[in-house]
């Protein structure tokens, strides 16, 4: 049954509301606060997972793309900016540029070849060409195979500002994290977003009206691998450090993890998916746990519990968030 | 019923069809769905398809708007041959179509179904950088569709959750966002009550002074009210074409027709 607040919602879900404003402009204070009192490399490597989440779910929430290949993105951008903070020694913001570049560039091919298949298959076609990926890096010279990139400086950020201070990169990562986060939802309440919607809601629909939806979904796609890459080269200028284990597979379905715990579909969602398995991570690696027992665990319980997962799951049921 | 009778003239000979096609076949494996079909839509005529159920009537329409690629036969679009072109490229060239299962866009306002649909021919698709609010010029457009068919005051509500017969109509404003030269619908009037079935009669024969329309329709009084030209289908060939009155004269057109009518 519908009740009378679910017209204003449907009108106007996609709208900004003074409400919603106020809370991003609030949260937006608590992360400039938040390095006082924790540790600021933790809460950066939860703003890489965060965003690496956000772009996921831009192809599959808004998109309905299931990727399982996302890692090839996340990971090759690490290792191009690696590369070029170490071999080249190239300003961060350059070095970060050449990283999205190639996700951008690794995306339009993957993207290309992905986007003519659906469903199940669209997800194996992507998996099949990360893990030809993840081949070319464990073999190429410049990756280093098992032993990655090491051992190179931040550099200075537009040749002033030097990062080495993780103060200073806190700073620097939550405005790249928070002018993502804001490209994102621009992005998804676009004129380009609602066409994205309604070629998930019914690809034949949206063809008979005219819409070529490969082309929609390989935009989406390409975006999604941009914001992945820049995920990647945060976390590779945090760490100083990029590896195989960021092309890795596991990487494709950690991601995946965390987009469906929190929820897909909405910006919190996969903030907060990124923001509890980071945090259960964390926890676990010191507490001799299996880690991955664990977080299979928590995933089957969120599936059952909370099919929307644990953001859908509270805009479901408390009536005042649906209106905001 | 309040429209007028359609006088039972023909096409004016020698104008070239809106759409047509010679020859269209489809089979799927060893079953031969549609068999060697020549059908003309004119502009300004109604053009009605008939026949049993899984007589090849979707299947045409499928075939004419190349979701499905005809195993043969030659499909034209006024002076342009659209036999290898993908759907959506001919759905640019101005022809809509509706679909037998509704096809509506379901976590989507009704208003924004229509808005989706002008968005293209508005130049207002491909900006991901720009805000919805650029989407509003759209809207009053949009609502007078909606009015158009009877749905302007539940704008605000989900597709999903409208009734059956809603739906179709929602489909129908869909479609006319796109202004088409050509529009195909797929049993328009299913699941609607008496009375928006007259209505909805009336407002097909209205849109179609301005354009060519073909439809597949099962509510035989409508197609007499309504319908210019009628082609009976039946096993995916023609039985035959012509006029209601020449066509409802045929005997074995009845035969087909009670013969699928038992059955249901
Ligand atoms: N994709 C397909 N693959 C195999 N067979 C198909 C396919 N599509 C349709 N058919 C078959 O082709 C025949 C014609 O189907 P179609 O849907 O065109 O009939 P119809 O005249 O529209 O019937 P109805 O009145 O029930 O809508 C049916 O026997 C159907 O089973
Ligand atoms: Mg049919």
């Amino acid at each position: 049954m519908i009740v009378a607040e679910d017209y204003e919602t449907v009108a106007d879900s996609r709208r900004s509301h003074p409400a919603q404003r106020v809370l991003v402009l609030a949260l937006i204070g608590v992360l400039l606060l938040l390095p006082l009192w924790v540790y600021p490399v933790l809460l950066m490597k939860l703003m890489c997972f965060a965003l690496f989440a956000s772009a996921f779910n831009l192809l599959l929430g808004y998109g309905g793309l299931l990727s399982f290949g996302h890692a090839a993105f996340f990971g090759g951008a690490a290792y191009v900016t690696a590369h070029a903070l170490k071999v080249w020694e190239i300003n961060p913001e350059f070095a970060i540029l050449t990283g999205v570049g190639a996700a951008l560039g690794l995306g339009l091919v993957i993207g290309l070849l992905a986007v003519r298949r659906q469903g199940i298959y669209f997800a194996m076609v992507t998996l099949a060409l990360s893990q030809m990926f993840y081949f070319f890096c464990l073999q190429a010279p410049f990756t280093h195979g098992e032993d990655g990139i090491q051992g190179f400086s931040r550099g200075k950020l537009f040749g002033i500002v030097d990062l080495a201070d993780s103060t200073t990169l806190y700073y620097f990562v939550a405005a790249m994290f928070v002018a993502s986060l804001f490209a994102i939802w621009r992005i998804v309440h676009s004129p380009f977003g609602m066409i994205l919607q309604a070629v998930r809601e019914n690809e034949q629909r949206a063809i008979s009206l005219g819409y070529s939806v490969q082309r929609y979904k390989l935009g989406a796609f390409v975006m999604s691998a941009g914001f992945a890459g820049l995920a990647g080269s945060l976390k590779a200028l945090l760490f100083q450090f990029a590896t195989l284990t960021d092309v890795n597979w596991h990487m494709s379905g950690e991601v995946i993890l965390m987009t469906l715990l929190g929820g897909i579909g909405s910006i919190a969602g996969p903030i907060v998916g990124a923001g509890l398995v980071v945090t259960l991570q964390n926890h676990l690696a010191t507490s001799g746990f299996p880690v991955t027992t664990v977080l299979g665990a928590t995933f089957i319980v969120c599936v059952l519990l909370f099919r929307r997962g644990i953001v859908g799951e509270l805009r479901h049921r408390l009536p005042a968030w649906r209106r905001k | 019923m309040t429209l007028a009778t359609v006088p039972a003239q023909h096409a004016p000979a020698g104008s070239r069809a809106a759409l047509s096609a010679r020859g269209l076949s489809k089979s799927f494996g060893n079953f031969q769905a549609v068999n060697d079909v020549d059908i003309d839509v004119h502009h300004g005529r109604i053009h009605a398809l008939i026949g049993p159920n899984g007589a090849g009537k979707s299947t045409v329409f499928n075939l004419l708007t190349k979701f499905l690629q005809p195993t043969a036969g030659k499909i034209m679009l006024g002076e342009t041959d659209i036999t290898r072109m993908d759907p959506a490229h001919i759905a640019r060239l101005g022809v809509a179509r509706s679909f037998q299962i509704s096809a509506t866009f379901g976590d989507m306002s009704l208003v924004d179904n229509v808005c989706v649909a002008l968005q293209r021919p508005n130049g207002l698709a491909v900006q991901f950088w720009r805000p919805l609010g650029s989407l509003s010029r759209l809207r009053p457009r949009a609502m007078e569709l909606l009015g158009r068919v009877g749905l302007a005051d539940m704008a605000a509500r989900r597709a999903a959750d409208l009734s059956y017969g809603r739906k179709r109509a929602l489909e129908i404003a869909t479609t006319l966002a796109l202004d088409p030269k050509v529009l195909l619908l797929d049993e328009p009037l299913a699941g609607m009550g008496q009375e928006d079935v007259e209505t909805m009669a009336g407002l097909i024969a209205d849109v179609a002074r301005d354009c060519a329309l073909l439809m597949v329709e099962h509510n035989i009084k409508v197609v007499a009210d309504i319908g210019h030209d009628i082609t009976v289908l039946q096993r995916g060939e023609i039985l035959t074409q012509g006029s209601y009155a020449e066509v409802s004269a045929d005997p074995r057109v009845r035969e087909a027709y009670m013969g699928a009518e038992d059955d249901d």
